[in-house]
């Protein structure tokens, strides 16, 4: 872990109530993320990634345990989420979607122009500007997801699986687009996969889930940054992570199977 | 020479009722029907051009424009609050909802006499008429269209810092717009129908009285003047309210 902690899951807890008893999503997890650290979470679908992530930006409250965010200095939001699956308002326009942070958060005019202006470059979609969704890609709506989260400058960034309803091309594209805004901005991001490529890939340190919503093991990413993907993939080391993690999620996916 | 199917299909929707006016005034001129109730096109023409030149035709006329404008808004706008706040909050939607559907389905024009009652004979008996056919349409729509938003956005609204009147603003309005633009027309229909009826039963004024009076005594050409009138603003507020909708909502524009 690199430097002080920023989020700190104590204990965290999360039961549905069912009509026959209850579910456990969430066991009790415990764990620190480092201030400017990119930790990523793998496991099985269904596990608990979405639930635990909406109890840190705010959205459920945990049955028990809590969650707490370091506050850094200024006026910044606390959070700011890249939902799974499409989340970005099919009645705005690009820029309307990528500004509205900033917007909600009566920031001045001048300055939303230039951020979201900036952020629109970053993510290639400047000449969609004043396009709306229904004239987007898939690809380029999770681009203008991405674009709205980093366009407000959270004090931590959640990414609930955001790429993992694109096509192994964008996939990898979008990656390397989200590394290169990532190394100029080193914002402390949780993200959420349950693609191993992807976690070892992004991330600095990795937490493996269990199926029954428990931290099961974590693995720190030694790589250097700034990375690139394709270089990074030919290397033996990244072998032997992929190797390890995906050891250690198979015994997982036999438990859910 | 050969013509665009969308071509043809206009020539052919433009001949349909040309001619059906030179039947009719042919039918009208040969005896072939009654022409005390059917009078001849040209001659209820004539009758138009009389009622404009002395100016009962535009003041009638205004009247019910304006009784029908001022309805739609005192029916609308509570009706597009109200159903925002069903949409939005279930404790209201609980509330209120039972109210709604118990009254929907009486009949508006059934409850002229009872309105008359209230209101009076003056223009408020009018415009609540056509403010109850408005209200219901709009608050329905408003409130289903608010309902079948997809809870996410309202999570994504809540994580980027919307609170209270931007939330209405920014997410829940815009995205039951296009359930609502259905319901704003319904209502609207429904306001030119009953402005109509309660002009016919307690006015002194507008098109409905022309054409209740103008049957009353026996002045048929007037009277199809008074439709004609009618059946034209219909059409003019369709086409107003669905280049309102095209304007209002522009992401829905697929061309
Ligand atoms: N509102 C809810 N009511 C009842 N059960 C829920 C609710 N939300 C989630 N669950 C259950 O909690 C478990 C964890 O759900 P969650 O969405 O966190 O999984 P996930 O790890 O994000 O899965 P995926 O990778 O498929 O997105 C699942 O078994 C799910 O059925
Ligand atoms: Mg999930």
């Amino acid at each position: 872990m690199s430097g002080a902690a920023k989020i700190r899951f104590e204990n965290v807890e999360k039961r549905f109530a069912l009509r026959d008893g209850e579910h456990v999503a969430l066991g009790g997890i415990s764990f620190e993320v480092g201030a400017g650290e990119f930790f990523v979470i793998v496991g099985p679908s269904g596990c608990g990634k979405t639930t635990l992530l909406r109890i840190a930006a705010g959205l459920d409250r945990p049955t028990s345990g809590r969650v707490s965010i370091a506050h850094g200095e200024g006026e910044r939001p606390e959070n700011a989420m890249v939902f799974q699956g499409d989340s970005i308002f099919p009645w705005m326009t690009v820029r309307e979607n990528a500004s509205y942070g900033l917007r909600m958060r009566g920031a001045a005019r001048a300055h939303i122009d230039e951020v979201v202006g900036h952020y629109l470059d970053r993510t290639g979609l400047r000449r969609f500007a004043d396009a709306y969704p229904y004239q987007l890609s898939g690809g380029m709506k999770q681009r203008v997801s991405i674009a709205r989260a980093f366009a407000c400058d959270p004090e931590v960034l959640l990414m609930d699986e955001p790429f993992s309803a694109l096509d192994e091309q964008n996939r990898t594209l979008l990656q390397e687009e989200l590394l290169r805004i990532w190394d100029e901005t080193k914002k402390t991001v949780v993200f959420i996969t349950h693609s191993v490529d992807e976690a070892v890939t992004l991330g600095d340190r990795i937490m493996v889930m269990s199926a029954d919503g428990l931290p099961k093991a974590y693995v720190d990413v030694p790589f250097s940054r700034p990375r690139s993907v394709l270089e990074l993939r030919a290397t033996p080391e990244y072998g032997r992570l992929f190797h390890d993690i995906w050891a250690q999620l198979r015994t997982e996916i036999h438990e859910v199977a | 020479m050969k013509i665009g199917e969308a071509t043809r299909d206009r020539v052919l929707s433009v001949a349909s009722p040309v001619a059906l006016f030179v039947l009719w005034e042919i039918a009208s001129r040969a005896h072939w029907i009654d022409s005390r109730f059917f009078p001849a096109p040209s001659s209820i023409a004539g009758t138009f051009g009389a009622m404009i030149a002395n100016g009962t035709l535009l003041s009638n006329t205004l009247t019910t424009l304006e009784r029908l404008a001022i309805g739609l808004v005192v029916g609308g706008v509570p009706g597009l609050v109200l159903g925002l706040a069903m949409g939005l909050y279930r404790p209201i939607y609980a509330l209120v909802d039972p109210l709604i559907s118990a009254t929907y389905p009486v009949p508006k024009s059934a409850i002229l006499p009872l309105i008359l009652l209230v209101f009076g004979l003056g223009e408020a008996s009018k415009i609540a008429m056509v403010a109850i056919g408005m209200f219901y349409p709009v608050v329905i729509n408003t409130a289903a269209g608010v309902r079948q938003i997809d809870r996410i956005y309202f999570d994504v609204g809540r994580n980027f810092g919307a609170r209270g009147p931007a939330v209405f603003r920014t997410i829940a309005f815009p995205g039951a717009l296009p359930v609502i633009m259905t319901g704003v027309k319904l209502g609207a229909g429904l306001g030119l129908i009953l402005i109509a009826i309660a002009e016919m039963v307690g006015a002194q004024s507008g098109l409905g009285f022309l054409i209740w009076n103008a049957w009353q005594i026996l002045q048929v050409n007037v009277m199809y003047v008074g439709l004609i009138t009618i059946a034209v603003i219909g059409f003019v507020l369709t086409v107003m309210l669905n280049e309102l909708e095209r304007l209002l909502i522009p992401s829905r524009t697929r061309r």
